[in-house]
């Protein structure tokens, strides 16, 4: 019988409490269950929460994480602007800000979205506690308990318990090579106006997707607009990876070629700077924006002004563009290296995406592999990576798995990438004998780089 | 009194784990003992040396802590320590070797059959799973032989599903069972001292009853302590005690049973049941009126009175 797994860490003590709290006695367990908001079910199961945190052992190599790399800023650069700001600003720096952010950060924002070609209205711009921040006060912002929401299957698993906290009712449109099925997408949202149901917002990571690594085709890009613009849907594109290309030509965000009327944008410093200074933002209209500033309020009332201030002298700097492009040659080496080991020691039953930049490759299995399961056995081979179920609502996506490849370096990935690929192997050779199986013919030519293999799911 | 309690460790079970240790770190130094709480790793030994501790309180589970493994290593180094011996810890964790002493000392379980990944890489196994299916019947329940939990159980409906389900439970485990599903009552009976106490019975809501996972969530599974079983009571507890006896249990110690047509049917038994917050163990002695605190120095005596009659 399985043990019941109270989803409580274990609690930190209380700062003012004199005596230590009496433990939760076992027939109190009924009264706090009756406690919990219905928003607090969670849609990842224990199990695989208690396998992931069994991925951060100091001994697995992590292809779990999503984390950027942060070793090549360089330290003496990291001090000088943090001493600057000391020396110059102390008093404003350890003080709040305003709910929108500085008028500082938000320049340094325009020229991050200059980049791609946007240039937004600093008074539809707001600050947020990272990019994670600008999708949940989005979801505050827009949604009721039992309101539709789409996104893409799969999709960023750290906004599935986002859209679950506001008990949205999550629909997800597949995705190919060139992103987001649009044509599936339409079928959806006719099928929901039957219903007299409308989605709240189409949430999509457009760009080296998270976690298929795919990018939506520029057709595709025009034709999401423009049904948003007919339909008058808003969209939520989130950005975070849209500079780190590796290959290949920009393709212009949905921000851009809307115009900033039905698209909100979501972007963040995390993945061209530092994660750990939890800065994002988001883009919205002014209507829009009035709700979100009250939220944001009601949140935090201020994104950290200090790393607002790291943020602005590091610009100042004008090298981040540079750093940008020194990360993406790191990151294309890394990329290419899990490419050379996917090829080397994936059997042929399995694919995998290609993306041209991002931080992901997203590999799926045959579909009688679990990849949950599968993650029990690449422990014991001290390897980790996400099952695919955390990135899909529905329980669906159980043979795929994300794979990062921008936290580990070339010779991690290489002995990660072969470690799973053996235990796969084990797998599909299992599986093969037990059903008899015939072993299938060699697999075909490797695609050429910068083509995607399509994916299938269950 | 010194006590070391050992936890985490390099199982699946390692988050369990440190959350049962935690609850008895906390019930132990509230009782006056000098706690030595160690996550258990490469240095263990070194470190047990270095402590010294008066008594081991092990709060592992799965591989590695449940298994006898670090039972045999406090042996070695004279440690007493808590909950059943080695003896008991290598027939139980392994489920299919519990089944056969069980059915060795005729205690009802659920009739099986075992493979490792061999018996089909190498002997030709997968031949023999028609008639292994027409023996046990659908739906029937796939497991890992060792670990407990239910990471890597699955049902199966039919035959189609059977191989899908032994290669996840061979994610976890060299050697997994096929088992014939009992419908029924979920219980556990837990054993202080060969002592039963007040039964817990599960119940799942009806469409989780096929679903492993929903027994993590609070609130997806109802317990009920003392299970309300009338005249089975009776049968339930003699399979309970004459299982405890068949494995040689000592301390403590959890049978999971289900309660169908054909009376009360062992599943396994746990060495090592979980001691937290949400766990049957304390919840049975609860209802027996054994504080958490009661609990763990009841514990602790049995260790110690082992240790005194060996040396005696």
């Amino acid at each position: 019988m399985a043990e019941p797994q109270d989803q409580r860490r274990s609690p930190s003590e209380p700062p003012f409490t004199p005596h230590r709290r009496a433990h939760t006695r076992a027939h109190d367990l009924e009264r706090y269950a009756g406690l919990f908001a219905e928003r607090t079910r969670v849609m990842r199961s224990s199990a695989m929460r208690d396998l992931m945190e069994i991925t951060a052992r100091p001994e697995v190599i992590s292809l779990a994480g999503g984390l950027p790399d942060t070793s090549t800023f360089p330290p003496s650069s990291f001090a000088a602007q943090m001493t600057r700001i000391a020396q110059e600003s102390s008093a404003e720096a350890l003080q709040y800000g305003p709910t929108e952010g500085f008028d500082r950060t938000k320049e340094c924002i325009r020229e991050v979205m200059a980049a791609e070609g946007m240039d937004p209205d600093p008074e539809d711009v707001i600050v947020t506690t990272g990019g994670q921040q600008a999708i949940d006060l989005v979801a505050k912002t827009l949604v009721d308990p039992g309101d539709p929401v789409i996104c893409e299957a799969p999709t960023y698993p750290g906004a599935v318990p986002v859209f679950s906290s506001y008990q949205a009712d999550t629909f997800q449109v597949s995705i190919d090579d060139d992103g987001m099925k649009i044509d599936e997408l339409e079928a959806l949202l006719d099928r929901l106006a039957t219903d007299g149901r409308k989605p709240k917002f189409i949430y999509s990571v457009p760009s080296f997707q998270n976690p298929a690594g795919v990018t939506m085709s520029a057709e595709r890009r025009r034709r999401l607009v423009q049904i948003a613009r007919e339909r008058e849907l808003l969209v939520v594109e989130d950005n975070p990876y849209g500079l780190l290309r590796y290959e290949g030509e920009p393709t212009d965000p949905l921000y851009k070629l809307d115009g900033g009327d039905y698209v909100l944008y979501l972007g963040t410093f995390s993945k061209i700077l530092s994660p750990g200074i939890r800065l994002g933002w988001l883009c919205a209209p002014p209507p829009v924006m009035e709700k979100v500033v009250l939220g944001k309020q009601a949140s935090d009332l201020c994104t950290s002004t200090l790393t607002q201030y790291f943020v602005a002298e590091f610009f100042a700097e004008e090298r981040w563009r540079a750093y940008i492009d020194d990360l993406a040659g790191i990151y294309r080496a890394r990329r290419d290296a899990m490419f050379d080991a996917l090829e080397r020691h994936f059997p042929p039953q399995a694919s995998w995406t290609r993306p041209e930049g991002g931080l992901f490759v997203w590999a799926t299995l045959p579909d009688y592999i679990d990849t949950t399961d599968l993650l029990a056995k690449a422990l014991r081979e001290d390897v980790a990576f996400v099952p695919g179920a955390a990135a899909y609502v529905d329980g669906r996506g159980g043979s795929s798995m994300r794979l990062n490849f921008s936290s580990s370096d070339e010779g991690e990935i290489r002995e990660g990438i072969e470690r799973i690929g053996r235990v796969v192997a084990e797998q599909v050779d299992l599986f093969e004998t037990i059903t008899g199986e015939h072993k299938l013919p060699p697999p075909p030519d490797p695609p050429a780089p910068g083509s995607v293999l399509p994916f299938r799911h269950k | 009194m010194k006590v070391a309690v050992l936890k985490g460790g390099r199982s699946l079970e390692r988050q369990v784990s440190l959350r049962s240790g935690a609850r008895v770190e906390d019930a132990l130094a509230s009782l006056g003992h000098d706690v030595a709480p160690i996550d258990v790793g490469a240095g263990l030994v070194g470190t047990l040396r270095d402590e010294a501790p008066d008594v081991a309180f092990i709060a592992l589970h799965g591989r590695g802590g449940e298994d006898g493994t670090v039972q045999e290593l406090l042996e070695i180094l004279g440690i007493p320590y808590t909950g059943p011996g080695v003896r008991a810890c290598i027939r139980s964790i392994d489920k299919v070797a519990a089944k056969h002493e069980l059915r060795a000392a005729d205690v009802q379980t659920p009739d099986w059959a075992a493979f490792n990944s061999v018996a089909f890489r190498e002997l030709g196994a997968a031949d023999t799973l028609e008639e292994i299916e027409a023996r046990l019947g659908f739906p029937l329940v796939v497991k890992p032989a060792a670990g407990g939990s239910s990471l890597g159980v699955h049902f199966a409906a039919g035959a189609e599903e059977v191989p899908e389900a032994l290669v996840a439970a061979f994610s976890y485990d060299d050697r997994v069972l096929l088992e014939r599903h009992v419908a029924g009552r979920e219980l556990a009976v837990s054993l202080l001292n060969g002592i039963a106490l007040p039964t817990v019975e599960a119940r799942p809501r009806e469409e989780d009853r096929f679903n492993y996972e929903a027994r993590y969530e609070i609130g997806r599974t109802d317990y009920v302590c003392p299970a309300d079983l009338g005249a089975a009571e009776g049968p339930v507890i003699d399979a309970a005690l004459r299982a405890w006896d068949a494995l040689g249990f000592d301390g403590f110690g959890r049978v999971d049973l289900m309660l169908g047509d054909e009376g009360p049917e062992v599943l396994e038994m746990n060495a090592i049941p979980g001691l937290t917050d949400t766990s049957l163990l304390p919840m049975a002695a609860e209802a027996a009126g054994l504080s958490f605190e009661d609990l763990c120095a009841r514990i602790l005596d049995l260790a110690l009175e082992r240790a005194g009659a060996r040396a005696g």
